[in-house]
């Protein structure tokens, strides 16, 4: 690990003047500390932000919600409105690393956090996205679990979140507040997809702290989840997920909103998938049909050839989860 | 001389060292206080092969803290002699900084040394090494190997040629690592030309030897101590060079140094179960009864070292199969040397061997328990000679009862429940019973309390406790009255833990040694005119609760202390041994039935074990408690050799891609429902003197081909590569 200097802030002015002067935000430390330790980032000056007030879960006028970006995993999760309203984003923290870890992890950091690319994370490896221009070793290598979507000549990888899935899917807000005052993202641009810049990874500007994730409002009722497709049981990183919330009345699908994890450089937002969902009536049929073109475009790679395959069946699945027959 | 009644042995007594261990007072390698100790971080090559052509050490040597960066360039010669006694394979061991040569991935190429362990770990991130790297070869695929061992019975051939039934089969299991809690440490320090090492090793003899032999000094000059083992499973079985570079570090600047491995770097210096291709051959007839196998096991080990493992045993003496033929070969590749890991030989041997038994039951529409009972010898074929003890159809009895065999529909993918196919597998495991020489010392105070010692190791089995029990019922005494010490060369010698011989082999050496306590005691009594035992036949006595006692007549006898205290004696003390025929007549295995019950989604291609029982025909069981743990502990690493583990390595250029445990899958409590085991009861006196056959590397023997079986039995699919993975399976 590099040395560095360590400073905690209470108020956000303060937070945002020591981010501008290029202090590097820490919230629970679960993964900074982890790739500071691998001696992947190498921060020279820490500021934490864990005390600020960004801790609640607030609606908002519409009927949407408003998570504090210091919000932990766990209390998001465990929160009676986002289990009421958003299942989806329940359980796709609650399908996340693991208890400990999520007592510890904010909605931020968890955003924020970095490609799981084991070639990213070894700093003797050959890594566009860490030392831009060095060449990606994944592409050639092993590359069982990199993305088939949304991949460049210069990057494989995927964003490893599930909430950021379930966010995704319903087409969240990220409030940044910066030197220049606040502004909001639409959550399909704020997380970018490598092309050629991998190094690049979020829309957030030097100094710019997260706030808020806000979830808009959605037509009641709204059923919702997350499935999460794994070798083991718990505690690992997605091979295939989706995100799924739908809303039925008079018998056909009004709204549908779907994205899938663990495929995409990006959280994947299937709106091919949604398309062919609305204005149709549930059935086991419809599930198939809509869920053959959740991997259109898909570039598969040497040893990831069948997430194509699993990514359609994971989708299938979790609309038959949460939309039932009938 | 009586035999003394067995209260602590067979009761399922807690790990005597318990408490220590979940309060954190238990002192493992790295928690010993030294004081004046500094720390060392080693350097890990970045190439698998090739040359270091220079080493910038300036920055790290500009670091505050660092004491000494030392290299190839500057380290002194190192002796290096032969070493016979530190499980060290045919060939020539990495000699640490001793030239510039890289022969695998992660080989340490220098060791950075600082007063805090943070200055040492950024120092060493700081060490620019450039290489000439040459391309390695890492790959094991398709490679025609060397022949090591080959073995052959009858005309295996012929036989396959005219069989009614033939199977043709090639098998690949990956390479697991042993991946402990904790990781490899020492620390070393010298005293004048004295060197004393706390380290984490499963043989501190070895380390004494191997240590002594590195820096070509007398074996009497090195002790090594090691009280606590967070588990190891076989990695802990031989000296690794992170030992040496301790040593020499803390030579070089004087103090004495601690040196941990990092998780990544339990990855590239400390062995693992190497990656198999398996082609079998079995032939059959319609009965089922195998007349032919042959087997053409292929396993990679270094360019530098040629690794053994018992590869061969399991298809020689398993079956009645009259016809055999084996050519065991190795390739050698640019990687580290592998090393023994849980089951060694057999595990991997055994995927191989019950999956195709399976394929023949299914073949034949013959129960896979029924085929196994029909192809029992009645001795063994590969010596002639006969069984000590070996329960199998007993073990597959009770095990099929309990599992709840008989409801199986054995037609596959018959059975579901919502999204998961279930399935049932099972399949026969087996390991060799190994003894060896073990000496133990034993001392009885005047307080009638015992202190009862032997050099052996404790890496998780709970040593500390069965020889506690045993110690306890030899002396008569409640356990809580001996304390068994073990982990330092200091102490009476005794063999590696590993290959499941520790038991019988220590334990058979702790109970000579007690049996010889008490009848000293006993003779002090009988001899002595002012004792009630006075004139009594030795060979009447019994200890019971620390009092000796006419076994017939209770009421008439004396308790240790009294007879200590009349004598004034501070203490009585003796030395006993156990020292094993070097041929038995017998051929002596362990074996078990392992049933396993796995679900397989049906779209998604995930396995997960729903229930599993194994059935042990193990000997003597000295502690109930102690060998659940091994069981359930051997089931759970089963499930992660049979669906997750892999370690992989990048071809391209040798380097290992998953060298941590998030992308090294084991399995995790969730992954882990049902585990049952079953002991059957009795003793096997042929064996040892205290008629225990071995569990600890027995219980992860035939759970992989078990679980691979019912996934066949849920699915229809037939996989024959380990991991078993979605992939397989879409
Ligand atoms: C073993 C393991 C398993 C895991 N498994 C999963 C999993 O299955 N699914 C999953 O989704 N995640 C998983 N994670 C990731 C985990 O969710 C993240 O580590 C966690 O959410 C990060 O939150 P944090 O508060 O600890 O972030 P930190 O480590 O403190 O920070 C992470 C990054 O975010 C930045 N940051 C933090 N807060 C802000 C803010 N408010 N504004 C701007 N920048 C900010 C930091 O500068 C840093 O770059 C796993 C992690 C580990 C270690
Ligand atoms: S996939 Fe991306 S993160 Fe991984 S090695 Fe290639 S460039 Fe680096």
């Amino acid at each position: 690990m590099y040395p560095f200097s360590y400073t905690r802030v209470s108020d956000l002015r303060t937070a945002v003047q020591a981010g501008s002067d290029g202090g590097r935000y820490i919230a629970g430390g679960t993964t900074l500390v982890d790739l500071m330790r691998e001696t992947v980032e190498r921060p020279g000056k820490l500021v934490d932000i864990s005390a600020l007030p960004l801790r609640e879960v607030t609606a908002t006028k519409g009927g949407g919600l408003r998570i504090g970006a210091l919000m932990r995993m766990a209390e998001v999760a465990a929160h009676p409105t986002v289990r009421a309203l958003y299942a989806v984003i329940s359980q796709a923290l609650e399908l996340s690393a693991s208890a400990q870890l999520r007592n510890m992890a904010t909605i931020g950091g968890n955003i924020m956090q970095r490609t799981r690319c084991t070639y990213f994370r070894d700093v003797t490896a050959s890594c566009n996205r860490r030392e831009p221009g060095t060449g990606c070793a994944a592409r050639e290598g092993f590359n069982r679990t990199h993305a088939i979507l949304g991949t460049s000549e210069q990057c494989v990888a995927t964003h490893p979140s599930d909430v950021a899935v379930a966010f995704a899917a319903l087409e969240a807000t990220v409030h940044l507040l910066g030197p220049a005052g606040e502004r909001t993202v639409a959550f399909s641009d704020f997380l970018l997809r490598p092309d050629n810049t991998p190094q690049r990874e979020q829309s957030i500007r030097q100094g710019e702290l997260i706030t808020a994730v806000e979830v808009p409002a959605q037509p009641r009722p709204l059923r919702s989840g997350y499935v999460k497709v794994r070798d083991r049981q718990s505690y690992e990183f997605a091979l295939t997920s989706a995100a799924v919330a739908l809303h039925v009345r008079g018998g056909v699908i009004q709204v549908a909103k779907v994205a899938a994890g663990g495929v995409g450089t990006v959280p994947w937002k299937l709106s091919a998938v949604e398309q062919r969902l609305i204005g149709q009536r549930p059935s086991e049929a419809l599930w198939t049909q809509a869920a053959e073109v959740a991997a259109d475009g898909a570039q598969p790679l040497a040893h990831n050839n069948f997430k194509v395959e699993l990514l359609k069946r994971t989708v299938e699945r979790q609309l038959r989860v949460v939309g039932g027959t009938r | 001389m009586s035999p003394q009644p067995q209260k602590a042995v067979g009761s399922p007594l807690s790990r005597v060292d318990g408490r220590l261990k979940v309060t954190g007072k238990a002192a493992y390698a790295v928690d010993h206080d030294i004081p004046g100790a500094v720390h060392a971080v080693v350097v890990d090559s970045s190439i698998a092969l090739g040359r270091i052509t220079g080493i910038d050490t300036s920055a790290a040597e500009a670091c505050p803290g660092v004491l000494k960066v030392i290299t190839h360039r500057n380290a002194p010669r190192l002796v290096y002699r032969d070493n016979p006694v530190s499980n060290n394979p045919r060939g020539r061991r990495l000699r640490v900084f001793q030239d510039d040569q890289v022969l695998f991935f992660g080989q340490p190429v220098a060791a950075v040394v600082a007063t805090t362990l943070e200055a040492a770990q950024h120092a060493a991130s700081l060490v620019e090494v450039s290489y000439e790297a040459r391309q390695p070869t890492t790959d094991l695929a398709g490679r025609p190997g060397n022949p090591l061992l080959n073995y052959a019975r009858g005309d295996a051939e012929a036989a396959l040629a005219s069989a009614e039934v033939r199977l043709d089969r090639e098998f690949h299991l990956a390479r697991n690592h042993h991946n402990p809690i904790e990781p490899h440490a020492t620390i070393a320090r010298w005293d004048g030309d004295k060197l004393t090492l706390w380290d984490k090793t499963q043989y501190v003899i070895g380390t004494q030897n191997e240590a002594a032999a590195v820096f070509g000094i007398p074996v009497e000059n090195v002790r090594v101590i090691s009280p606590f083992v967070g588990g190891a499973f076989g990695t802990g079985l031989r000296t690794w060079p992170h030992v040496a570079i301790a040593a020499l570090a803390a030579r070089e600047v004087g103090r004495p140094v601690k040196l941990a491995l990092s998780r990544r770097q339990m990855y590239f210096t400390v062995g693992y179960r190497p990656r198999y291709e398996y082609k079998l051959r079995l032939g059959a007839d319609r009965q089922g009864r195998v007349t032919a196998m042959a087997h053409e096991p292929t396993y990679e080990t270094s360019n530098h070292e040629t690794f053994w493992e018992a590869t061969l045993f399991l298809g020689q003496m398993l079956y009645n199969v009259p016809n055999v033929s084996q050519t065991l070969r190795t390739v050698s590749l640019d990687v580290n040397t592998p090393l023994w890991m849980r089951g060694p030989g057999f595990s991997s041997t055994s995927f191989c061997i019950e999956v195709a038994m399976d394929e023949l039951a299914h073949e034949l529409g013959i129960d896979p328990v029924e085929l196994r009972l029909r192809n029992e010898p009645t001795r063994d074929l590969s010596t002639g000679q006969p069984f000590s003890t070996r329960r199998l159809r007993e073990c597959f009895r009770v095990g099929a009862r309990e599992f709840g065999w008989d409801r199986r529909n054995p037609k596959p993918r018959s059975t579901r429940d919502g999204d998961w196919l279930i399935g049932t597998g099972v399949a026969t495991g087996c390991y060799d019973t190994n003894r060896a020489r073990a000496e133990a010392h034993a001392r009885l105070d005047a307080n009638g309390t015992a202190v009862v010692q032997s050099a052996a190791s404790d890496a998780g089995p709970g040593t500390y406790t069965s020889m506690t029990q045993v110690a306890a019922d030899a002396l008569g005494l409640a356990v809580r009255e001996v304390e068994f010490r073990l982990g330092d060369t200091l102490m009476p010698p005794a063999p590696p833990q590993g290959a499941s011989q520790l038991m019988a082999s220590v334990g058979s050496a702790v109970q000579d040694t007690c049996d010889k306590l008490r009848q000293q005691a006993i003779s002090l009594a009988v001899g002595d005119r002012r004792s009630p035992l006075h004139g009594v036949n030795p060979d009447d006595v019994v200890v019971i609760g620390g009092r000796l006692q006419v076994k017939d007549q209770p009421a008439r006898g004396e308790t240790y202390r009294q007879l200590l205290a009349r004598n004034n004696l501070t203490h009585l003390e003796a030395n006993g041994l156990y020292n094993p025929e070097a041929e038995s007549p017998y051929s002596m295995y362990a074996y078990s039935a392992v049933f396993a019950e796995v679900g397989v989604d049906v779209n998604l291609g995930l396995v997960r074990v729903r229930r599993m029982l194994s059935v042990y025909d193990a000997g003597r069981i000295i502690s109930p408690k102690l060998a659940d743990s091994q069981a359930v502990g051997g089931m759970v690493g089963g499930i992660g050799m049979a669906l997750l583990e892999h370690t992989v390595t990048d071809h391209r250029d040798g380097r290992i891609v998953n060298a941590n445990l998030a992308d090294y899958l084991v399995p995790v409590n969730a992954d882990i429902r049902d585990l049952r085991a079953i002991y059957l009861d009795g003793d096997d006196r042929k064996a040892d003197p205290i008629g225990v056959k071995g569990l600890g590397e027995l219980v992860k023997v035939g759970v992989a081909p078990a679980i691979a079986n019912a996934v066949f039995h849920a699915t229809g699919r037939r996989v024959h590569e380990l991991p078993i993975t979605a992939e397989a399976l879409l």
